[in-house]
């Protein structure tokens, strides 16, 4: 598996989505400049977290602008992976590679700590190897993540919504949604499947001595993809 | 050489002006033989003020011990160095930025962070931490919820957009901060042992770049304001307090890490803080020994028509001054502007030993000299040797008459102490700090009594982007920060001993060895005797226990002036509020296997619950928790700290930890061994329960038991509550005597109770029950105490 992930300055989970892909999954992983006007040859593309150009107009909104996202944007159209995590998720939005946006936090200050999201949906590359109905539990660390969508029924209709804030039983509750997105959404994909959006962090839950290894389903489930043990994902 | 228009005539008047002493005035004229100009008179002041210059403090600060087999830089560079093996090195400094963050919390918190990253990064480390000490005043002080909000946002803003952890934190309460409260951040970093850079100006004819933020008018003076106490109109101040752009810092850290990756590239660096471009100029030949030519034509401004005196004195956020081999400048600056950097050669390195300021003033023609100051003088700053007294209050404020003190229902004690916002739970801080970024927080804020991190290599970009292998080496950082005002006031050199005991207990009971100290010392006037006193016994009281625990101090801060005139009210004269001398002591400790260490609360069900340590009978109250939240009174004598016995009890506690025989372990400290019980119920992954039996202290023979309220909450050093394994109480018990370290069997975890039965009477075997209650009244008070305060924010935050 060879990945090339996003850096855009400001970015600053890039290095961990490295250390996930490279030290702890045996994966090629490959920074790419935002300056960039094309992708290195790879399997996938990840946009990192962090405050892209600072974050100062919306988060997320220059990036969407940058020249390196007209390739991710041509790459996505091909129907190739891509992720974005928190900023990344924003970026994605912003660039309307996915659609909704992500606002400032219902509770008004960033929020760091551990949640617990379904998987459902329909399968994209990074989930469909995860069994329908499973609970991840896995970390956020946003301002921003208040996920708003004009018609958000229609999302549900064609079963986009991938990741829901639940609490530890499963159920989908208020007091389960950290930051107050239109139904607990936490992560949604693209019309086609395989543009995948999330505000959690599953690179910071790959490793049992930081709490968790449920992240790493989402890149073995990638793995499984890339090497064609699973149906692949069409439109 | 000219005088600057638009700028006042020079004379004694002005220096008084600028905080400079008629001594001093007369002093600068000496050394340059003639008047300063007006540029070279606001250079002084800022190099010479308190806050630069250490001058009341820089004598006393000599008795500090700085040097151990593991200490790579000590105390007078930009942070200080530990060999923590594997080739690696930790990079730490605490610094304060307390009047500005009491003008404008949110950006005077804000670039409090960045300054110490700035520190940290200088030294050729990537920031891996952020640790945080903070003061505010009563609870219920209306200034109290505005400025802790504005404070804990700016903390949060700057370090989370930089993408440093903050991982740990020590927040506390009391009247004397209401008006001057204390911001004190800990940054600590990662580099190559063999790859540490410093803040020299060496080799005649090397080019000076300026790096990141332009210059602008902000934080003119700030150093100054540091070296001031506050009058009644402390916020007419405010532009003398900068504004941060984490974003911009960030840039910075890539681009300088890229640059000192580079072999040979950077010759010295050193960031632009206090008295920005002065400090770090005059700083960086001072310590090569060398000069330096500035031209301030090239200086890249945020405004036009900046004058020198201006240019030299701004402290504008995130910027750096670098010293690069001759030739490769071009080089240098091509990097930086590949990450958007404001780059510019501004003058080159010199054999003369001055500083020599170049610039075309505002309606000039061409460039003149604008100041020519000798270096070491300018540097090294005047000394005073101020007068010290023993207040006259100390010895009543150190009588405790305890018959007069009605003893509490510990119950009810128990539930107040949790719910005082110095003990009670911080998530509504931490839950705003990213505390996991870096993938290295193994045991975060709320966890344990210390942080745990993972130590990672930090290379992971340069390289092609291939499949590693699992990281190595496997060992942890530990990672704490304490302070006591009320201890330190009653006692200020047995209080400060007493901090550094905590920090060094509380980097034990992760299981970690104790490595090295940075502090920062928050004190009032210096200018008082008896504040001054009150340094000296600080200063003396962590060098005594920093020399007794084997953990040296390898960089620290002074931060004088703590103290604020408050309005007169009627019929009486002004009066200075002046805060309790606060020592801050950040540690750091090293776990060989970071998988070993252990949380605080409670693993679970069916554990022996012990006490490791000494057996105190004296139990003695003077400045506890206790007597403070339930009775009001701050006074008697700290306990005493022997600091033979603290080590020992905590090299026994590690051993425990490293061999398995301990799934947790917290110190008891404020609120006594009651409230460390309590935590440990409820700050577990999930609350258990626990019944124990405080048995007849062995060392009492027939004298008459200590009351209740003392043996629950007196906060005597050296101990710690253990959870040991049921089924290796015995290989537990064999460690601890090999140590000669008492163990004390109290009772299992278990239940959803925290009961507590006591000895009473002349005779063994003879108890009584003195605390029941139910899990989730401890768990309500423990969650309540902090967001009462503050959560009634019209932001609903």
């Amino acid at each position: 598996m060879n990945v090339a992930i996003v850096r855009f300055p400001g970015s600053n989970c890039d290095d961990d989505v490295a250390h996930l892909l490279r030290r702890v999954l045996g994966a090629s992983a490959r920074f790419v400049w935002h300056k960039e006007h094309e992708l290195p040859p790879c399997d996938a593309v990840v946009l990192p977290g962090g405050f892209s150009y600072g974050d100062y107009l919306r988060a997320g909104a220059l990036a969407a602008h940058s020249p390196i996202l007209a390739a991710v944007r041509r790459y996505a159209e091909q129907g190739a992976p891509v992720l974005g995590i928190c900023n990344g998720f924003q970026v994605l939005c912003e660039a309307g590679l996915l659609d909704g946006a992500l606002t400032r936090n219902a509770g008004l200050t960033f929020i760091c700590r551990d949640v617990h999201v379904l998987v459902e949906g329909r399968p994209t590359p990074f989930t469909a190897a995860i069994p329908a109905g499973r609970l991840l539990r896995l970390p956020i660390a946003h301002a921003d993540g208040r996920f708003v969508h004009p018609d958000v029924e229609a999302l549900e209709a064609e079963s986009r919504v991938v990741f829901r804030y639940v609490d530890a039983g499963g159920g989908v509750t208020e007091e389960a949604n950290p930051n107050g997105s239109l139904h607990n959404i936490a992560g949604i994909t693209n019309a086609a499947g395989n543009v995948l959006g999330l505000m959690p962090h599953p690179e910071r839950a790959g490793e049992a001595l930081l709490g968790s290894t449920d992240g790493r389903l989402l890149f073995d489930s990638l793995q499984r993809h890339l090497s064609g043990s699973l149906e692949r994902v069409d439109p | 050489m000219r005088g600057m228009h638009a700028e006042l005539p020079v004379s004694e008047a002005l220096a008084h002006q600028m905080g400079l002493s008629a001594d001093e005035f007369g002093r600068i004229q000496e050394l340059l033989g003639r008047l300063p100009t007006y540029t070279e008179l606001g250079m002084f002041a800022v190099m010479w003020s308190e806050h630069c210059s250490y001058k009341s403090s820089r004598a006393l600060l000599r008795q500090l011990p700085t040097t151990g087999p593991r200490v790579l830089q000590g105390p007078g560079e930009n942070a200080g160095v530990v060999d923590i093996g594997d080739g690696l090195a930790v990079v730490f400094k605490m610094e304060s930025h307390n009047h500005p963050s009491f003008i404008e919390p949110y950006q005077g918190a804000a670039t409090g962070v960045g300054g110490i990253l700035r520190d940290i990064f200088t030294m050729g480390a990537r920031p891996i931490a952020c640790l945080n000490a903070l003061r505010f005043g009563q609870p219920d002080d209306p200034r109290t919820r505005h400025l802790l909000s504005g404070v804990v946002a700016g903390i949060a803003g700057y370090g989370n957009a930089f993408g440093v952890p903050t991982v740990g934190g020590d927040v506390a309460f009391e009247e004397c901060y209401g008006s001057n409260i204390l911001v004190n951040v800990m940054a600590v970093g990662l580099c190559r042992a063999d790859r540490i850079f410093r803040a020299a100006a060496r080799g005649v004819g090397n080019p000076v770049l300026y790096l990141g933020q332009r210059t602008g008018r902000d934080g003119i003076h700030g150093a100054t304001m540091a070296s001031a106490e506050f009058g009644t109109d402390a916020e007419q101040s405010r532009p003398a307090v900068q504004v941060g752009d984490p974003f911009v810092e960030k840039l910075l850290l890539e681009a300088c890490l890229r640059l000192m990756a580079r072999p040979g590239l950077v010759v010295g660096i050193q960031d632009m803080g206090a008295a920005g471009l002065t400090s770090s100029s005059v700083e960086m030949a001072a310590r090569a020994g060398s000069g330096i030519e500035l031209w301030l034509d090239r200086v890249p401004l945020r405004a036009p028509g900046m004058t020198p005196y201006e240019i030299m004195l701004s402290e504008s956020q995130e910027r750096m001054l670098l010293v690069v081999e001759r030739g490769r400048e071009q080089e240098a600056m091509e990097l930086c502007r590949e990450w958007d950097l404001e780059v510019a050669v501004i003058g080159q390195v010199t054999d003369t030993g001055r500083l020599v300021v170049y610039a075309t003033p505002p309606g000039a023609a061409a460039q003149q000299v604008v100041a020519d100051i000798p270096v070491q003088p300018l540097a090294e700053g005047p000394r005073c040797q101020r007068p010290q007294r023993r207040p006259v209050e100390q010895d009543a404020l150190q009588t405790l008459n305890l018959s007069a003190v009605p003893e509490a229902d510990p119950n009810e004690a128990l539930l107040r102490l949790l719910a005082s916002p110095a003990v009670a739970d911080k998530e509504w801080v931490y839950r705003q700090y990213d505390h996991q970024v870096r993938v290295s927080t193994v045991l975060g804020p709320g966890r344990a009594d210390a942080a745990v991190l993972r130590v990672l290599p930090p290379e992971l970009d340069e390289d092609e982007g291939a499949a590693q292998p699992a990281p190595r080496p496997r060992s942890g950082l530990a990672l704490t920060v304490d302070g006591n005002g009320r201890l330190c006031h009653l006692d200020p050199y047995e209080g400060t001993r007493l901090v550094v005991a905590e920090a060094y207990r509380n980097l034990c009971a992760v299981g970690a060895e104790p490595l090295a100290v940075t502090d920062c010392l928050n004190l009032a006037s210096p200018e008082r005797p008896e504040v001054m006193w009150q340094l000296a016994e600080c200063v003396r009281g962590l060098a005594d226990a920093c020399r007794e625990l084997g953990t040296p101090v390898v960089s620290g801060n002074v931060s004088l002036y703590n103290e604020t005139w408050l309005p007169a009210e009627a019929g009486e004269a002004p009066r200075v509020q002046a805060i309790y001398p606060t020592p801050m002591i950040g540690m750091v400790g090293l776990l060989p296997e970071v998988e070993q260490a252990v949380g605080a609360g409670f693993p679970g069900e069916g554990y022996l619950v012990a006490l490791l340590g000494f057996d105190d009978s004296r139990c003695e109250l003077g400045g506890s928790e206790y007597l403070k939240i339930v009775h009001g009174l701050v006074r008697g004598r700290p306990p005493r700290l022997d600091a033979t016995r603290e080590r020992m009890v905590g090299q026994c506690c590690v051993a425990l930890i490293r061999r398995g025989l301990c799934a947790s372990a917290h110190d008891v400290s404020d609120g006594g061994l009651l409230t460390a019980l309590a935590e440990c119920c409820i700050t577990g992954p999930r609350p258990v329960g626990c019944a124990v039996v405080l048995q007849r202290p062995r060392g009492i023979g027939a004298d008459p038991l200590p009351r209740i309220d003392q043996q629950l909450f007196h906060e005597g050093p050296g101990r710690f509550v253990l959870a040991v394994p049921a089924a290796r109480q015995a290989e537990a018990r064999l460690l601890c005597t090999e140590h000669g370290v008492p163990l004390w069997p109290l009772g299992r975890t278990g239940g959803s109770e925290l009961v507590v039965r006591a000895a009473e009477g002349e005779h063994q075997g003879s108890y009584r029950e003195v605390v029941r209650l139910p899990l989730r009244r401890l768990i309500e008070a423990y969650r309540r105490g902090f967001r009462s305060m503050v959560e009634e924010t019209p932001s609903g935050a």
